[in-house]
Parts: structure tokens; sequence; C-alpha cells
């Protein structure tokens, strides 16, 4: 579904993305590991086209995406930080998106499981920051698309939405969608990928599933292993 | 683009801001004609803020927007939307909401004061079209500076410091050469030099619309001769729009290098 190959970026004399290749088959969901600034942000704002690469290619369904901009709207993408304008009430947001997209939309099934009918009239800037990733989510759940880009959707959730984010995630795995996670917490990759993809100096360090990395590292748990491979890089 | 047009000008009509410049220009206009009853002296006057205070609000509100809407920027450039065409959206819809203010905001008080059923009315439309192009001018300008620089205060900085430039500081130093080339016949550079900035192309246009170009001495002779004809009117309007054109150009091609 994506391919990636010898992807090249730096922002000044920093090197973020040094030759990367990647690919990822249809299906499943993968979970972008690495340590801070490793450049997993990076790559996925290279396939949104948000950043530009220096070098290299970029393919979604065997197409190159650089300086597209139509393929945006086969795929769901979730920002890091929910940043939203302040001055918008949720439900204005909502429609808005929805008017800039040109596909159907199941927004309500989403504000209710997430409770967000109480906030609907309330302005961006005065939710809290947990709340704010929950319309964050609404946003990117509520198209149906085959590829969805996931960049720390924890971030901020309680409990009760954690357990339904990871409903909605199994959800589309079912529907034989793709979905790329970042993330830190190792219990959420634990439970959900199927395959993990480290990245380490701007280069894929491993590639495999869950049970190949804790064999490769000899490690029990996929905290250590995880641990394991960074600590290479603080030798 | 139209729906980016649409959400920029929704967004800027909700900030009290562009009441604000609104009720200025029309407090003004209203005071002027409260002290004196004579459109072309209005004219006159709101002429000499108009090309001073448009390309300020225009600069400012050019880098704030940029810098603020940086959230909503971003929210834009993950949907299947150009690049290009989210910036032009909102660099219209800034420079639209200005001239709105503009006009509604000195153009209430002119009708109400008899403008329909006066000779002053094409002076009045010349000093709304200077402003229309002196809004899309400077909101370009300040895109530009903005696009280049992501330290909000360096690009704020930047801004004023243009704007400082075509209004004060380039005629200090066409003064300073005039005076030190007295014994020239410098009449053709000052035509060109007067030309090339926006601001003061603007100033010499409506002054000689409005008959004060004796108070330029010989020079305004000169100009009176190439911006009277229809040629030199062409040429104004034809400069005016590259000042326009150019820097919505480079904003184009820089905006495709870069990285957000």
């Amino acid at each position: 579904m994506i391919q990636i190959e010898k992807l090249h970026k730096k922002f000044g004399k920093l090197t973020v993305l040094d030759g990367l290749d990647l690919t990822i088959e249809k299906g499943g969901i993968f979970a972008i590991l690495g340590p801070n600034g490793s450049g997993k942000t990076t790559l996925i704002k290279c396939l949104l086209g948000m950043v530009v690469p220096d070098k290299g290619e970029v393919k979604l369904n065997g197409k190159s995406v650089l300086k597209q901009w139509a393929y945006r709207n086969e795929l769901n993408y979730l920002p890091q930080i929910a940043n939203f304008p302040t001055n918008l009430s949720v439900k204005e947001l909502i429609a808005m998106v929805k008017n800039l997209r040109p596909k159907a939309a199941n927004e309500q099934e989403l504000i209710d499981l997430f409770g967000l009918n109480p906030f609907l009239k309330k302005k961006l800037g005065n939710l809290s920051g947990g709340t704010k990733q929950k319309v964050n989510l609404v946003l990117t759940f509520m198209f149906d698309s085959d590829l969805i880009i996931l960049d720390e959707p924890t971030t901020g959730l309680d409990p009760i939405a954690l357990i339904y984010l990871k409903e909605l995630i199994n959800k589309a795995k079912q529907a034989g969608k793709t979905v790329l996670i970042t993330t830190h917490i190792m219990s959420l990759v634990d439970e959900l990928a199927d395959e993990i993809v480290f990245l380490l100096d701007g280069k894929i360090y491993f590639k495999g599933s869950v049970n190949a990395l804790k064999k490769q590292t000899e490690q029990e748990s996929l905290e250590h292993a995880i641990a394991n491979l960074i600590s290479k890089q603080y030798a | 683009m139209l729906k980016i047009l649409k959400y920029s000008i929704y967004d800027l009509l909700r900030s009290r801001w562009s009441y604000v410049y609104f009720f200025f220009y029309l407090v003004l206009a209203f005071v002027l004609f409260f002290l004196n009853n004579d459109l072309d002296k209005a004219i006159t006057t709101i002429m000499n803020i108009v090309v001073i205070l448009t390309p300020l609000i225009g600069t400012i509100f050019g880098v704030m927007y940029y810098y603020n809407s940086k959230e909503f920027t971003e929210l834009l450039l993950a949907q299947p939307i150009k690049r290009s065409t989210i910036f032009m959206g909102q660099y219209l819809g800034i420079s639209l909401s200005l001239t709105l203010s503009l006009v509604l905001g000195i153009g209430i008080p002119f009708v109400f004061y008899g403008l329909f059923h006066s000779a002053a009315i094409f002076n009045f439309s010349l000093l709304l079209l200077i402003g229309f192009f002196l809004n899309f001018i400077f909101v370009a300008l300040a895109f530009n500076i903005a696009v280049s620089v992501d330290n909000k205060i360096k690009g704020f900085g930047y801004a004023i410091l243009m704007w400082l430039f075509f209004a004060v500081i380039y005629d200090g130093i066409f003064m300073t050469l005039q005076m030190s080339f007295n014994e020239y016949p410098i009449d053709k550079f000052s035509l060109v030099a007067t030309t090339l900035n926006p601001i003061d192309l603007s100033r010499i246009l409506i002054m000689l619309k409005l008959n004060l170009s004796a108070l330029l001495g010989y020079t305004g002779a000169v100009f009176k001769e190439f911006y009277g004809s229809a040629l030199g009117f062409f040429v104004a309007m034809f400069i005016l729009f590259a000042w326009i054109f150019l820097p919505v150009l480079r904003l184009k091609s820089k905006l495709k290098q870069k990285d957000f």
C-alpha cells in the first residue's frame, strides 16, 4: 500500500531521514516506534505532503504522492497535538472539515461514543486537552478511508476513551484497513500492533512482528526489547 | 478556494479588530464632516491617513493572521486541498475583509453627506481604488515575510520595518538624494523613484486628481504631465498590479518548498 524509497530529509544541519526505505502492505496495524527525534512525525508528514523531502519517493497504491493533493481524500490523519482554531465551536469545526472533504461522514455515532454532545456548542479554546483529543479523534475516524494515520493518539485520554479508541482501531483492522500508529505507550503496541517499524538515526532499524522483536533482542517484555534497541543509540 | 475564502472571512468577521478598524474610519470621516462640510477637503485629509494607515494595518493583519492561524492551516493541510489554494484563500480573505472595512467605514459617512450628488464621487472612487490596492499589496508582502520567517517575533519586526521603509525611510532617502543632486535635472529620476514605491505612487495619484500638484513645484508639473495622461495612469495601475502580482508569485514558489 505504501512504498517509501530512499527518503532523505534535512532540517538545516540536522539529518532527520537518511535514505529511509519502507514498504507497508495493505491491511493491519503498524506501530512506528523510535526514540524522541528519530523522525517518526517527519516520516508521516512526508506521507501527508506537509514536509517536502529532499530526495526519494513516496508512493501510495503505486502512485507518487509528492506534490499531489487529491490523494489526501483517501486517508485519515490524526495530528500529534490537537491545535484547533480557538474561536470555532466543536460543531462548526466538524461541519467545516466535512464541508472540505467530498466524502460521507458518520460523526454523530462518534460524538455519542466519546460523550461529546454537551461540548458541541463550546468554543475549542475553552476545552480541556483530553476533550480536544476526543474531537480530534472524531474528525479522524468520521470518514471511511483505507489508510488511517494516528500520531500519538492516546495523549490526554481518560481510560474509558482509551478503551473506545482501541475498539475503533480494531474495528478498522477488521474492515481490512491499514492503520499506522506512533506512540510511546508500549502496552498499546503490545495489545494492538501486528507489526513494528523501529526508526533509528533516520533509517528503519527493525521491521517485523512483536514476537520477532522479542526474540531478536532476547527480552521477555516488549518494553525491555524496545529499551534494548534504543540503548544502542546512547551507547 | 471559495470555501477557504469563506472560512477566512467568517473567521475575521468574528474578530473584533475588523470592527475596530471599521469604526475608526467611520468615526474619522464623520468627525471630518462635522468640522468641515467640504467633500474634497475631507477626501484630501482621509487620503493622507489612508496612504499611511492601510499599509500599516494590512502589514500587521497579514503577519498576525498567518501566525495566529497556524493551527487552522495545519488542519487544512491534512485535507485534500492544494497548498496554494489554502494560502490564496486566506490571502484573499484578509485583503477583502480589510478592504470591506475601509469601503464601508469611509463610504457610509460620505454617502450620508451627499456623495452621490457631488462631483467628488470620482475622486472618492480613486481613493477607494487606492485603498484596495494598498491592502492587497501590503497583505501580500506581509505574507511573504511570515512564510519566510518562522519566528513570530522576528517576522513581526521585519514586517514593521518593511512598512517603515516604504512609508518613511524611502522618502527620506529620496529627499536626501534630491537635496544633494539639486543642481542636476532630476525630474525624470524623481518620477521613476516615486513610481517604484506603492505608497508614494498612491499619494501622487490622488494629489494630482485633487489638483494639489502645485504644491510640488516644478516636479509637480512633470508629474502632472505624466500621470495626468491616459498612458501615465495606465502605467501607474500596471505598477500597482505588479506590486500585487510579484509578491503573490514569490509566495507561491516559496510555499512549494515549505515544511509544516
